[in-house]
Order: C-alpha cells, then sequence, then structure tokens
C-alpha cells in the first residue's frame, strides 16, 4: 500500500497543489472534477470481446426482445481511460483520513487496526469465485469456514446457537427482535408484549429497530453512576415488556455492574434480555453475554474483529441466541451433517480437514417456527473469511490481552484528560470514555464541535461528537488497543493543547480546520436545496 | 495479541497512570456471578499458519469448471483497476464519514454513486446503498406503505424467491400483508406476470406493487402495463432490476417505476459466497424523505470550495431514533465504491458490450439444447441472459454433472413446486463458446 500523505490544497509548501489541482467551476473552486467532468465521448478502459458468429447465429433463433422494451439512449456513464479512472480515484483517497493513516479514536466504532492477511485471505479465488448456491458438495470449504466461524462466536459469547445472515448490526438487532416477537407468539403473548426498553444512553439503532418491528420503544433513564435506573426499570417492566435492548458495556463506555440484577429482574418479567454487542471489544474473556442469561446478542464484526469499515461498510452482524430463541434463528443456518463436532474442530484448530465431514446448509423446513431470511444466502461471507482469520491469529489468549489493552487504554485517556475535560461519570471504564465539553463551552463559548474541527487539523480522526445525548457537548473517545502509548501521548497533548487554546484563544478554534481539503461545510443549505446527484450542464436537457 | 504495539513496560507505565496495580482491577465491576468461566478458543497462529488454514478451507472448495448458475448472483469480469481502487486503505479503513473535512474521498464517490444509479435508472434520486438487493427491495416495500398511507403489498411470484422471503420478513415487522400476484408458469406459458392477474389482486389498500426485471426467469415482464394497473388504485410500482440488463432494457423511469430496487453484486463485486454485495435504491425527488439510508449532497465551504456531506439526515435513526425512516446505519459503501468504479471503467460502451454478450451467450445456449434435443425452454417469452429450461430426470442429472464439476444452473422445484424437471440457466459475458459446447456434450453423455 502506497504511503500517502495528505496535504491541503494550499498547503504552504505549495505541495498540496501536486495533489490537489483546484480549477474553478462557476463561482466555487472544486478539489477534484466529478468523473463526469473528466467524460469525453469515444474514450474507455474496459473492453470485451464480440459474440463469436456461430454464437450471434445461434441466437437468432430466439425471441428476441421489442423494441418498445428497449432503451432507446445510452445511459449518461463517464466516458474515461483506465488511467484517468485511476488518478481520479487515488486523488479522491488522498482526501479521506483512514486508520492507514492516522489515529481514528471514533468512539462505538472500534476503529482497531484491520490486517492485512485477512485481505489477503477473503482474496483467495477457492473463496472470492464461490457462488452462494453452488452445490453443497462443491462449497464444502465455504460451508467449513462459516460453520467454524459459527462455533468460534458462540464459544466467545456463551451463545448455544448462531446465524451469520445478518448484514451489519443495525440488522443484527431487527433479526433479534423479530425473534424476539416470534417468539412471545409461539407462547400465545405476540398481541400483549408489545413495548421494548430502551435505555437512555442507546444506539438510535435501537428504537428505530423497535419500531420496525411493530413494538414501542420506552426510555428507561440511567442513574448518576451511568449504569440503567434499576428502580425505572423494574417499574417498566410488566406483561407488556417484550424485550429489553441494553447495551454493555453501555454507550458510556461503563460496565452495567448491577446486570445480574437486570437480568434477573428482565426474566422474571417473562421478557427476553437483548445485549447490543456494539462494545464487545471490552470484554472478551471475561464476559459471556449468553453464560450470563441474555437470549440474544448481535456481534458486529466489523469492530470487535476487525474487517474493514469501508468508509460505512460492509460490516457483518451475526446473531448469538440463547435455546429457547434457536428455533426462531433465521436460516438457512450452516451445519456439520456428518461427523463429530468436537473432533472437527479440534483437527481444524491443528490446521487438518477431518476425512468423512460433510458439511451443509440445512433443509428450508428444518425449523418451521423460523423467522424467515433477512438477507439473500449466507450472509456477508467476505467479513466471515476476516473474522475467521482474525480469531485464529490472535487465538484466545490474544483476544483476551485485546479487550485487557482496548480498556487499558481507554483509561489512560481518561486519567489524563480528567483534569482538561469533565467526565461525567469518572470511573473506571471500559473501552471508551465519554468527556464533555461543557467547561469550554459555558466559561468560553467554544463547541465540542469547534473541538473536533481543531483535532483534524492535526490529521487525527476526533472522537464521536454530541453522542450519547445524556452528555452535554459530549466527546466520545475510543482508542482500541491497536494504538501504541506515543498515539496515546500524542492525542492527550493535543487535546490538552486544544484546552489550553480554548481559554486563550477561542477564536482560533472557531476557525479550524484551516488544513483539510476543504473547511466547514454549509450542511444547512444542503439540506435545504438538496443536490444529490450530478446532471449534465445542457440547458435543454428536459431529463431530471 | 497478534496486533500489540505493547510492551509490558508500556502496559505498567499505563496502570500506574490509571492508579492500579494490574488488569484485572479494571475489571471488577463485573459481578462474580456472571463473570466468564470458559473461554475455550484454539492457541494464536503466525502469519504462515493461518494462511495455511485459510489455504485449507479454500482448498476444500471445488469450484465448477463450467457453471451456468445465476439466479442472483452472477460471475462476471472484475475489472482488476476495480480491486485497485477498493484496496486503497484510504477508503477501506475508513468510516462513516461523519466528519466530512476529512471525508471527502468518500462522500464524494458516494456522490458519482449516487449520480450514476440515478442515470443507470432513469430516476431521480439514489441512496448510498443498502446490505443487498433483498434488503432494498424490502425497504422499498416498506417506503411505498409509509408514503401511501396503506398495509398491504403484492409482490409477483416471478419476483426472485429470497427477495420474496426477506420482503415478508421485513414486512412481518410492522404487521404488512403481502400477497401474491401469481406469474404465467403453465407449460408453454409466457413465464410473466400479467397485468390482468396483478389487477385482479390489487385494489386502493395496495401500497405497491413489486415486479422484477428480467424477472427471475430471465423473461421480459411487461413493466409499462404493470406500472398501470398498480397506479390504476393509487398504489406504486417497486420495479427490481438487474443493473447490466439497463444497458439494453428501457430505464425503469421511463416506464413508470416509482421505487427501483437492485442487486448491485454484477457490477464488479465478486461472488464471494453471497456477500458481501451491495443493494441499490432509487426513487423519485418527491419521495426523497421517506427514503432509507443515507444520502450524500453537495454543498461549499466558507471560502466558496465545493464539497460533500452526508445530508437530510433528519430521516435516520441517529437523528430520528423510534421515529425514523428505517434503523439502517452501516451500509455497504466499499461495495457502492466498487459499483462507481465498474461503471465507470466500462461505461456506456462496455456495460452494453456485457448486456449484448450475456444475453447472446444465453440464446446460444438454449439453441444449443434444443438442437441437441435434450431440452425445451420452459417459457415463452423473450428472455434476457437467463432462461428456464425443460430436462427430463433433471435433478438426477444435475448432482452427476455436478460432479463432473459442471453446475447445470439452479433446480427450480424446490421454490416452485409446478416447475419440476426444469433448471434456470444464465450466462454472463464470462460464458466461453467452448462451456456451452462441452456443457450440452456431457449433458448428452448424462442420460
Amino acid at each position: 500500500m502506497t504511503t500517502v500523505t495528505r496535504p491541503a490544497a494550499d498547503d504552504p509548501s505549495g505541495r498540496g497543489a501536486a495533489f490537489h489541482s483546484p480549477e474553478v467551476v462557476g463561482e466555487l473552486t472544486v478539489v477534484e472534477p466529478l468523473i463526469f467532468e473528466a467524460s469525453h465521448p469515444g474514450r474507455r478502459a474496459v473492453r470485451f470481446p464480440a459474440a463469436s458468429d456461430a454464437a450471434t447465429s445461434a441466437a437468432a433463433g430466439q425471441p428476441s426482445i421489442p423494441a418498445e422494451q428497449q432503451r432507446h439512449s445510452a445511459p449518461r456513464l463517464p466516458e474515461v481511460s483506465e488511467l484517468d479512472l485511476l488518478r481520479h480515484f487515488n486523488r479522491l483517497s488522498h482526501l479521506n483520513h483512514a486508520i492507514d493513516l492516522g489515529f481514528y479514536p471514533l468512539g462505538s466504532c472500534t476503529m482497531k487496526y484491520n490486517p492485512k492477511v485477512n485481505e489477503w485471505a477473503a482474496r483467495l479465488p477457492g473463496l472470492a469465485e464461490s457462488h452462494p448456491l453452488d452445490p453443497d458438495a462443491l462449497a464444502q470449504g465455504s460451508l467449513e469456514l462459516e460453520w467454524l466461524l459459527a462455533e468460534l462466536l458462540k464459544e466467545i459469547s456463551g451463545f448455544p446457537a448462531l446465524s451469520l445472515q445478518p448484514a451489519a448490526g443495525a440488522h443484527g438487532e431487527l433479526t433479534g427482535l423479530l425473534m424476539a416477537r416470534a417468539y412471545h407468539r409461539s407462547r400465545g403473548e405476540g398481541s400483549t408484549r408489545t413495548k421494548v426498553l430502551v435505555p437512555d444512553s442507546a444506539h438510535g439503532t435501537n428504537p428505530a429497530t423497535a419500531t420496525m418491528v411493530g413494538f414501542t420503544a420506552v426510555t428507561i433513564p440511567s442513574n448518576d453512576r451511568g449504569g440503567i435506573d434499576l428502580a425505572a426499570l423494574r417499574a417498566a417492566l410488566g406483561s407488556d415488556t417484550a424485550a429489553l435492548m441494553i447495551t454493555n458495556p453501555s454507550t458510556l463506555g461503563i460496565f452495567e455492574d448491577q446486570i445480574d440484577q437486570v437480568l434477573a429482574a428482565v426474566k422474571g418479567a417473562g421478557a427476553i434480555a437483548y445485549m447490543d454487542g456494539a462494545n464487545l471489544n471490552a470484554i472478551l474473556g471475561r464476559f459471556r453475554p449468553g453464560e450470563a442469561g441474555f437470549d440474544v446478542m448481535h456481534f458486529n464484526l466489523h469492530k470487535t474483529f476487525s474487517t474493514p469499515h469501508g468508509g460505512g461498510g460492509p460490516g457483518a452482524g451475526p446473531v448469538g441466541v440463547s435455546a429457547r430463541l434457536a428455533p426462531f434463528l433465521p436460516g438457512p443456518l450452516p451445519i456439520l451433517a456428518e461427523g463429530d463436532p468436537e473432533t472437527v474442530k479440534r483437527n481444524a484448530w491443528h490446521g487438518r480437514s477431518t476425512p468423512g465431514a460433510r458439511f451443509a446448509l440445512e433443509d428450508a423446513d428444518a425449523r418451521p417456527s423460523a423467522i424467515g431470511r433477512v438477507r439473500s444466502f449466507t450472509g456477508n461471507f467476505g467479513m466471515f473469511v476476516r473474522a475467521y482469520a482474525y480469531i485464529r491469529s490472535n487465538g484466545g489468549a490474544g483476544l483476551r490481552e485485546v479487550s485487557d489493552d482496548a480498556v487499558l487504554a481507554a483509561n489512560y485517556l481518561r486519567v489524563r484528560l480528567a483534569g482538561s475535560f469533565d467526565v461525567p461519570y469518572d470511573r473506571v471504564c471500559k473501552h471508551e470514555v465519554v468527556l464533555s465539553g461543557r467547561r469550554q463551552k459555558r466559561e468560553h463559548g467554544v463547541s465540542t464541535l469547534d473541538m473536533a474541527k481543531a483535532i483534524l487539523d492535526h490529521r487525527i480522526h476526533p472522537p464521536t461528537i454530541y453522542f450519547p445525548l445524556i452528555v452535554e457537548e459530549a466527546m466520545m473517545v475510543e482508542p482500541t488497543e491497536t494504538e501504541s502509548l506515543e498515539t496515546l501521548d500524542r492525542f492527550v497533548e493535543l487535546m490538552l493543547g486544544i484546552a489550553t487554546l480554548a481559554e486563550t484563544a477561542p477564536e482560533e478554534l472557531k476557525q479550524a480546520p484551516r488544513t483539510t481539503p476543504v473547511g466547514r461545510l454549509d450542511e444547512a443549505t444542503a439540506a435545504r436545496r438538496p443536490d444529490l446527484r450530478w446532471r449534465r450542464m445542457v440547458e435543454a436537457d428536459p431529463s431530471p | 495479541m497478534a496486533y500489540s504495539p505493547h510492551t509490558d513496560a508500556d502496559r505498567e507505565r499505563m496502570l500506574s497512570a490509571v492508579g492500579v496495580t494490574s488488569i484485572d482491577d479494571l475489571f471488577a465491576d463485573i459481578p462474580a456471578s456472571v463473570r466468564a468461566t470458559r473461554f475455550e478458543v484454539p492457541p494464536p497462529l503466525t502469519e504462515q499458519e493461518v494462511r495455511a488454514e485459510l489455504m485449507r478451507l479454500a482448498g476444500r472448495n471445488a469450484l465448477p469448471r463450467i457453471s451456468f448458475l445465476g439466479a442472483g448472483a452472477y460471475r462476471h469480469l472484475v475489472p482488476s483497476v476495480v480491486g485497485e481502487v477498493i484496496g486503497r486503505s484510504e477508503f477501506s479503513t475508513s468510516y462513516t464519514p461523519y466528519q466530512p473535512e476529512v471525508s471527502q474521498g468518500t462522500l464524494q464517490s458516494i456522490y458519482e454513486f449516487q449520480s450514476l444509479i440515478c442515470e443507470l435508472t432513469g430516476m431521480e434520486v439514489a441512496s448510498a446503498s443498502h446490505y443487498d438487493g433483498a434488503t432494498a427491495t424490502a425497504e422499498a416495500a416498506l417506503m411505498a406503505c409509509r408514503l401511501t398511507h396503506r398495509d398491504r403489498i403484492a409482490v409477483s411470484s416471478a419476483v426472485n424467491p429470497q427477495v420474496r422471503r426477506v420482503v415478508e420478513t421485513y414486512c412481518s415487522g410492522p404487521g404488512i400483508e403481502v400477497v401474491i400476484v401469481p406469474a404465467d408458469l403453465r407449460p408453454g406459458g409466457s413465464g410473466l406476470t400479467g397485468p390482468d392477474a396483478a389487477a385482479q389482486v390489487l385494489d386502493a389498500g395496495f401500497a405497491c406493487l413489486v415486479a422484477q426485471q428480467p424477472n427471475f426467469f430471465g423473461g421480459i415482464e411487461p413493466m409499462r402495463e404493470l406500472a398501470d394497473a398498480a397506479h390504476a388504485v393509487g398504489a406504486q410500482l417497486v420495479a427490481v432490476v438487474e443493473p447490466t440488463s439497463l444497458a439494453l432494457l428501457e430505464a425503469p423511469g421511463d416506464y413508470g417505476a416509482d421505487i427501483v430496487a437492485a442487486e448491485g453484486q454484477p457490477l464488479g463485486i465478486p461472488l464471494s459466497y453471497g456477500g458481501p454485495y451491495v443493494g441499490l435504491m432509487a426513487a423519485r425527488m418527491e419521495s426523497v424523505r421517506q427514503m432509507p439510508g443515507r444520502l450524500v449532497g453537495a454543498t461549499s465551504d466558507a471560502r466558496g470550495r465545493k464539497g460533500y456531506v452526508l445530508t437530510l439526515q433528519a430521516r435516520e435513526q441517529h437523528i430520528r431514533r423510534e421515529k425514523a425512516a428505517s434503523n439502517i446505519c452501516t451500509n455497504q459503501a466499499l461495495c457502492a465504491l466498487a459499483a462507481t468504479t465498474y461503471l465507470t471503467a466500462v461505461g456506456p460502451a462496455g456495460l452494453r458490450e456485457v448486456a449484448d454478450l450475456s444475453m447472446i451467450q444465453a440464446r446460444h445456449l438454449a439453441a444449443a439444447i434444443e438442437a441437441a434435443g435434450l431440452g425445451k425452454r420452459r417459457f415463452s417469452a423473450p428472455y434476457f441472459a437467463e432462461v428456464a429450461v425443460q430436462l427430463p430426470d433433471a435433478a438426477r442429472r444435475h448432482a452427476l454433472l455436478a460432479q463432473q464439476g459442471i453446475v447445470a444452473g439452479l433446480l427450480l422445484e424446490f421454490e416452485y413446486p409446478e416447475l419440476g424437471d426444469t433448471v434456470l440457466l444464465a450466462a454472463t459475458e464470462l460464458t466461453r463458446d467452448e462451456e456451452i459446447d462441452a456443457f450440452v456434450a456431457a449433458l448428452g453423455a448424462t442420460p
């Protein structure tokens, strides 16, 4: 991979001009023109062979598509050479911050290093060219990998059953709540259990998922220690409760130290206990949600298990479940159709195939209570390959150390930053710490947004800001386990410097960022006058 | 840990700064009664050992030497330049562009993606991607329900069965009724969704009609008439399309589609045993505020520099929580970048070549089977690049051919009991004449 620095267009050294050649289009300066604007009719990158005469004449006897169902003008795709294409996207890539360029402590997103051997593995032709509907006999490798990964995730989470199908965390939430509802229906309580309890610190996906499944989301307040208010929870629980969705550790980065009582209360009310596994990176080897008594949890393979975030995806959101929810898992599940599971695993852990073992996708009618499919095929397989490689690289001891180091790094940042920023819940945290910029806001008129923009000028991605909603001027810092102490110290120095600037030169922070390819963008106008696509600049063009 | 930067001295320094003596102290808040009692994950492996293990698994797949399998996932050329672009870690190791000043690469490429999908579909607005074609279709159906304030939808039986299953699952949440419009699957029938059959099902209680073009059997549906049937009762037409076919077939925006959903895998994304792929969605501008998923818009900074931001976020879960249009958060951005790069690489001429060549080879394949007297087309209608063919004793011969590394498409009887002894065969630009010849010979030799 090329090492890239990201000079701004107006970098004083002049070096920026070599990367970006800003041009003026209309009234605006453009850092990199749209690919459409580089189009020249007749240019192209990729060519395809012509059909043979034999093929063409054989095809001629088949029914042809009526003219009125054909397209009359070609779609206006760009016409560029391969080199022009590559330069365009490479130049665009230079405008991004990324883990591979610098520190990315974006809370709740677990922006850890994405190991390169995982990428190598996902591109192996034997895996990348496997068709999802290939007969099971031809897809034994894909099926074994899925089965082994499911076994590992079950061991890690303590759940007895699991589906890999959901494509992302929120998709896993949808799957989990659909299963909760199917469970209640199977007991004749489908029409009465209509409420899903969600702490006020939860990700927005939790209440949004509840609505999508036809439940009503009920917000439960947090207590003054950053945990769930147990009395409020107990008061809200009842015969109309379908489920509690709780993120643990919470979005405040705090482990729910009354989790045993929370689980007892939820179980006592006959409700389903859902754990949002977004923050699993904090508790590997320490807390297994299934063993502790949760009914269902989604994993985010793109967080804890290091699959690249891809500028917004793809992720993968497998769900683990308790025995009572297993009949409802979306299928088909990969199964070991012939062979002893323990022998197969033991062999695989030693890099050996098991003679006589046969893997398969379960039959469509294997579990009649299943909620149905939540996506095509068996899931984001390419992510499974990466997650499997990651788990095997680390092993059990390594995974435990992942969480240990992630938690240690977050606590280190907490104590080093506590003097300069408010820490609303100043107690031992897990993988992330939530700071508040309320002091800077109140005393110096500097907002968390201003400070985040100032961080951008130092080739570090800012923390997640203004979340969780219950913390005023929130900054959610998740360093992960893969950042060196030097990186953590540099971040501390930067943050302390920003705190000092807030006191001494607040106006300077309001001007930030100065060195990025563009400055603060006018989001209000973007929303008021949506410009969501390129349009050909021809007055007479009648198309939308 | 395999990727740890920390020495014991580093850890000691951090522990002492935190004021604890051991890491365990940082986990003391986990109640004793619920701590993990086991964690039996196998020991760590070195890179060469991990490679050997993944090579073992990859080697356990027996990739077919000849395959006509499609049915929702297609083997197309992935131009080398696509892998080069999405392999750049500035794209792959960034996340959702919450800080636009340092995410212009991702944001502009999504804006280009949205523009390309609009050009391809003839629609006015496209979202920044969904998990796959099936979930995009399900979200489109829910969107139609919000737009029309109705709670029933009609789906053609000629829509990909996996897509229908996902639509049913999503609709079961809010209790939306799904009614099937039967396509004409009789022997010698058209294999299409009849506008009359649609009209018979539809009434003013329906939010939308979901139809697929080309349909699951490759047939060219009368989309204009289906749109009319939907619009006659105030329902929307949700068109499920195959993106390479749009080089050749009428654009959905031109035949009256209200929402378009598609599986984007054919656009430069490897088969990879089913994922990650990318769901495409496009609609009319008047519907944008009910559209699920991220949207990127153009704007400018204070110095007059053009830039791109996530916009219209008041639809989304992180702002609206339980009132959001969808719970979608993470999408398939890197796969959308692959599609963007692919469409740019092939351009209008290349996409047309892909469509033409795929269609010609599907016809070549069907004609060769018919000419050899080995089988016949099940349906009469014109088709694109996929065709249903009746083969005597299909299941047994399909299994025998698989043993020779030949996949004779998809057996349809599992999803369509009325289509016994019928296989769905797909061709693409990668289908070679020699493969068709070898398949016909092998089929003839497998009575």
